[in-house]
């Protein structure tokens, strides 16, 4: 029997939601949650014997969370890590993605996650687990489960697996070698000649994509700059006046605070839904620095708090709409003459 | 978010809790906060001490603005 030790978050073992992310790693035996579907898919083949799970926001903010998991998993001297699968929720993507490096890493057995394309896990852990596409939601946890179960038979008895296009999992960076019934110089003629009639092809040396953005210059005089306050952690008017999506948000929202000293409890809120937001609501300024910044606006060390703060909810939006809204609001932000931005994230 | 800004040309500085996930989706300049439900607070601390904390975090990010940086850059202290 294939002995398989499944990583978690609280949320998934019933522990409660955001209002326990900080919970510190612990395990019961056997399977609870999603580890349900998998323990059922294996059909005896294998066997979740515990279940280790940690609040999202405690492992992502304590360094030494991963080594507490590690030491929980180790004791059931397992032969195969399932980690997730996260979907697209990025602090369970990264925890994840810790544990499922970590396990091949230091067990020196394999692992195996699985997350939404768009994840920040994904790009950090690829190279260092095996990690299966799913859905940007739990509402995929069955597609999810149909996928990773067979590639973690295979995996836990050292088989081989297909390419990441056959098998459904993100591509590891790993070349291997093949035989391909037509010569290079024929495929490499019957791409261009599709590429030339605009048809589609597929490459077989894919360009990493180095999505980055040069450094601007920095400020020069910071005693007559105008400086943004953006944010993606979702503070708004309270209300929501412009119903902002507590996560996939479909918009952003730009509020004056011409002659406010402070945001406060009893006029802001947070309109977030991944995070535990009883802190920003008693206090936004935790997450939304106003009073700092008008301090220091009157105090002359800065030339001028903008009139108007932008805001979106960070949770599992779409990079495509986070992109869009981002471009609009830069494009404001000049036609105002700002000349820096404070960007803070939950 | 912070990528589509910098373009611009205007310099943005990511006041975040996971500097890995920064990291990876490419902000230049990042200055780690303390906890993900309070980047800039923390509810342990009586008020005024609070807003030192604060105070201490953005004149940090205030500190990345101004200077130039040619790669990615956390600013821990």
């Amino acid at each position: 029997m294939i002995r398989i030790v499944h990583y978690i978050n609280q949320f998934y073992a019933g522990k409660g939601g955001e209002e326990m992310a900080n919970l510190p790693p612990e395990k019961i035996e056997g399977f609870v949650g999603p580890g349900m579907a998998f323990n059922a898919g294996f059909k005896g083949e294998a066997e979740i014997v515990a279940t280790v799970y940690c609040g999202d926001s405690y492992f992502n903010e304590n360094e030494g969370a991963v080594d507490v998991v590690m030491g929980l998993i180790k004791e059931e001297n397992p032969d195969i890590v399932i980690c997730g699968p996260a979907f697209n929720a990025g602090r369970y993507g990264v925890a994840c993605g810790t544990v499922a490096a970590a396990v091949r890493e230091q067990l020196e057995i394999p692992s195996i996650t699985g997350m939404y394309e768009e994840n920040p896990g994904v790009d950090m852990f690829k190279s260092k687990t095996i990690i299966v596409k799913t859905r940007n939601s739990a509402a995929g946890m069955r597609d999810a489960v149909k996928s990773m179960v067979p590639l973690t038979l295979k995996l836990a008895k050292g088989e081989e697996l297909g390419t990441p296009a056959a098998e459904g999992y993100f591509s590891t960076g790993i070349r291997k070698g093949l035989f391909e019934e037509k010569r290079g110089s024929q495929r490499a003629v019957d791409m261009l000649l599709k590429k030339l009639a605009g048809e589609p092809f597929e490459t077989e040396y894919p360009m990493p994509q180095f999505d980055r953005v040069d450094p601007s210059p920095a400020i020069a005089d910071l005693a007559s700059a105008t400086i943004a306050l953006v944010t993606s952690g979702g503070i708004v008017p309270k209300g929501n006046p412009d119903h902002i999506e507590s996560s996939s948000a479909s918009r952003y929202g730009k509020y004056d605070i011409e002659g406010v000293d402070a945001l406060s409890g009893a006029t802001e809120e947070t309109a977030h839904g991944g995070y535990d937001p009883v802190a920003a609501n008693l206090d936004p300024n935790r997450v939304l620095p106003v009073d700092v910044l008008r301090d220091m606006e009157k105090e002359g060390i800065i030339g001028k708090l903008h009139r108007y703060y932008y805001t979106t909810v960070g949770n599992g939006t779409a990079v495509a709409s986070a992109k869009k809204y981002a471009e609009a609001i830069g494009k404001e932000l000049i036609a105002d003459g700002v000349q820096a931005v404070i960007l803070t994230s939950t | 978010m912070v990528k589509e800004i910098e373009k611009t040309g205007i310099p943005v500085v990511h006041m975040c809790t996971v500097v890995p996930i920064s990291l990876t989706v490419g902000a230049n300049r990042i200055v780690p906060t303390i906890a993900i439900p309070h980047p800039l607070g923390n509810p342990a601390l009586p008020e005024a001490e609070e807003k030192a904390l604060r105070r201490g975090l953005v004149t940090k990010a205030l500190k990345a603005l101004q200077t130039p940086v040619d790669k990615q850059t956390v600013f821990e202290e």
